[in-house]
């Protein structure tokens, strides 16, 4: 009680001298404030209504509320789509026009603790949210900031599911449907097999949506789909009755549109059967090569389809993963970069919208559903250049497809 | 080929689900308790060979081992502050304490070793000098493969089987188990420790969690905190469907249930969980002791 008694003195104080330098505003105040700037460009800036006082009118930062897994099974996707977001935010504010602040809470990847979490970031004045990282929990958080008119931009949520019918729920990752379709015109186009075999998981949407429209796509354009297997959850060990039926079947190509945990069993499970198809994944594949222990050399050849490629050479790719590497110790996966391209398209957004801090959170949610679905707007990001979304929320960029060679990615 | 190819994979899967059900059905035969924790204390034992072996470099024999160690004195401390305060308690309030330490383990396991998946290293491969990886036997050009960590859990099964039954059948301390399991009353009234045999009890099973722990991690490489929790269920079923209580039927249930479970995905992998366990009920409709379970004299 006490403790609560001091902050909020101290949070009461703190508005008095922003109160303050907002009268002021004269040059002689103003460089004081200016000097302290670059303390909050660090990842993680504990108070940046400081650096602000003196740049912008209201005297404070745009409030993104963020949601993702930052434990449990997930929590890889999730730390991810945080660090990625903080080393934008953290360049963003260094810029020193428009400030943004961002408060990101763990939902375990459950859909009710990101309820949770969305309530909680609410009742702290979020004004825009940013998030979730997987599909189920930021279906339920989108009905959520839906109704109470929010604007929501997930990093990586690919499902449909997530935009259907919410004008203020908008993607900077690519639907499952998308991948789905353009895996199977790409295996198709550059004849990487004739005989496919598709693992994929039934227990989940983003797996069986990617699924569902590679067979749509493959009967479409004549792709032979010999065999089709599946598994229940994540949690399924043994895949030698799904490797057999594709050896059987004579499958020369194995869509996997999973995630990389089982992915890494398969890959073994395959070896030890001296089975060697090509093997072609989604973006649920990225992060294989960095598991634990993982024996890279069983993934040579493996392709994926990803819009990040850490090994990239082009100039912001190579400073992102500089950053992220200073700051954190890994390389920053594709969860990363949609995390920073999330950031920088609401920076975007709110400055050719001219939407500022004292806004209210539907305001500034109307005003940027205008701004992002303007045929006009366009973001260039580490995920994809000129980048454009439809009313439905949906992003247009094309995939990129990377083959793991040498044990890095190598952009087809 | 096809058909004795499944077999051999459900026998190797069986193998796994048998050696978990071993450590099940020994603490079950004699303190009468579901030990619920048992998938647990392997996974803190797989974690524990994966830090020795992979990030200290030592050879696989001490990091099972180290295993078998670590979780033989886990088993004796989870039944000391866990179980033993509630010796007189319904079996209901044990259960649900079971479960408790159960999720006490899973979660301090995250905590301490993160939710990432880690790579478990497989004990039973070995590179040749041309540095190739060697893990399993090709029979009839490749259209067959079994591997050693299949052919090892298969044999270490049924040493491990008939050490029990002989210890459980020939020692002093064996005999006294038994005696612990009829009536533990009468049982102390004859002179024997109840309180000791029983924590000697867990003691085996832990340790036979210790050794589970490599054979499932060498079989199945990834390991999470929730590593033992599907196999510490379906091994739970396969010690049921052999006969609670009875080391054979373990090992019987464990094979069969791998065999049953591999042969329902190839005729569905959709449904597969469900005809395995749609085969267990009619088998317990038919035989509700399990397949060897019998009579009390009969529980280990």
């Amino acid at each position: 009680m006490k403790k609560k008694n001091v902050l909020a003195l101290l949070l009461a104080m703190c508005m008095m001298v922003g109160l303050l330098a907002g009268c002021g505003g004269d040059s002689g105040e103003s460089a004081a404030p200016e000097s302290s700037a670059p303390e909050s460009t660090a990842p993680d800036a504990e108070t940046p209504e400081e650096g602000t006082d003196g740049e912008t009118a209201s005297g404070a930062a745009i409030k993104i509320g963020g949601i993702g897994p930052l434990s449990g099974s997930s929590a890889t996707y999730g730390i991810a789509t945080q660090q990625g977001a903080e080393i934008a935010v953290a360049e963003i504010n260094a810029l020193g026009g428009l400030q943004l602040e961002l408060d990101f809470q763990d939902d375990e990847g459950d859909a009710e603790k990101a309820v949770n979490a969305y309530n909680a970031l609410i009742g702290d004045d979020a004004q825009i949210i940013y998030g979730c990282t997987t599909t189920n929990p930021c279906v339920a958080v989108a009905a959520e900031t839906n109704a109470a008119r929010y604007f929501q931009l997930t990093p990586s949520a690919s499902s449909t599911d997530v935009t259907a019918g919410k004008d203020n729920v908008f993607q900077i990752c690519f639907t499952d449907p998308n991948q789905g379709t353009t895996a199977a015109n790409y295996i198709k186009d550059n004849e990487l097999g004739t005989k496919i075999a598709v693992i994929y998981n039934n227990g989940d949407a983003y797996s069986t949506g990617i699924y569902n429209a590679f067979q749509a796509t493959a009967d479409e354009i004549g792709l032979e789909i010999v065999t089709v297997q599946t598994f229940p959850d994540d949690t399924n060990t043994d895949f030698t009755v799904q490797l057999g039926a594709a050896r059987d079947a004579e499958a020369d190509l194995v869509f996997m549109p999973i995630y990389y945990t089982p992915a890494s069993l398969i890959l073994n499970q395959a070896n030890s059967m001296g089975y060697e198809p090509t093997f072609f994944g989604c973006d649920g594949m990225d992060g294989i090569l960095e598991l634990d222990g993982f024996d890279v050399s069983l993934a040579e050849g493996l392709m994926l389809m990803t819009p990040f490629n850490a090994w990239g050479e082009d100039e912001r790719t190579v400073n992102f993963v500089t950053a992220y590497e200073e700051a954190y110790g890994t390389i920053p996966n594709q969860f990363a970069a949609d995390g920073y391209d999330c950031m920088y398209a609401i920076y975007e957004a709110c400055v050719a919208a001219g939407i500022t801090a004292d806004m209210s959170h539907d305001e500034i949610c109307e005003a940027l559903i205008a701004q992002f679905t303007n045929p006009d707007f366009s973001v260039d990001g580490l995920t994809g250049s000129g980048m454009t979304w439809s009313t439905n929320g949906e992003v247009s960029k094309a995939p990129v497809v990377v083959k793991v060679e040498g044990g890095v990615y190598v952009t087809q | 080929m096809s058909i004795l190819s499944n077999l051999i994979n459900g026998i190797s899967l069986g193998s796994v689900y048998a050696i978990i059900a071993l450590g099940y059905t020994m603490v079950y035969g004699i303190a009468k308790m579901l030990n619920f924790a048992h998938g647990d204390v392997i996974m803190v034992g797989a974690y524990v060979s994966f830090f020795a072996v992979g990030s200290f470099g030592l050879p696989p024999v001490v990091g099972l081992l180290l295993s078998v160690a670590v979780c033989t004195v886990l088993g004796i401390v989870i039944e000391g502050l866990a179980y033993r305060p509630l010796r007189q308690a319904p079996s209901l309030a044990v259960l649900i304490t079971a479960i408790g330490v159960s999720y006490f383990l899973q979660n301090s396991a995250l905590l301490l070793w993160k939710s990432d998946t880690k790579i478990f290293p497989n004990f039973f491969a070995y590179t040749d000098a041309a540095g190739e990886t060697h893990n399993s036997i090709s029979l009839f050009g490749g259209q067959l493969t079994v591997t050693y960590v299949a052919i090892f859990t298969v044999v270490i099964c049924i040493i491990i089987m008939l050490g029990l039954t002989w210890f459980t059948g020939r020692t002093k301390l064996g005999k006294a188990m038994r005696a612990c399991s009829e009536d533990k009353g009468a049982a102390q009234l004859m002179g024997i420790n109840v309180n000791r045999t029983i924590s000697m009890t867990f003691a085996i099973g832990s340790a036979l969690a210790g050794v589970a722990a490599v054979l499932l991690c060498s079989a199945y490489q990834t390991l999470t905190p929730t590593t033992g929790s599907m196999p510490g269920i379906k091994a739970f079923t396969a010690a049921v469907f052999g006969g609670i209580g009875s080391i054979p039927g373990a090992f019987l249930g464990g094979i069969l249930l791998g065999v049953i479970e591999t042969f329902a995905k190839v005729f569905n992998t959709q449904i597969s969980d469900a005809v395995v366990f749609a085969v267990l009920i009619i088998i317990l409709l038919v035989k509700p002791s399990g397949l060897l379970g019998k009579t009390s004299r009969e529980k280990v």
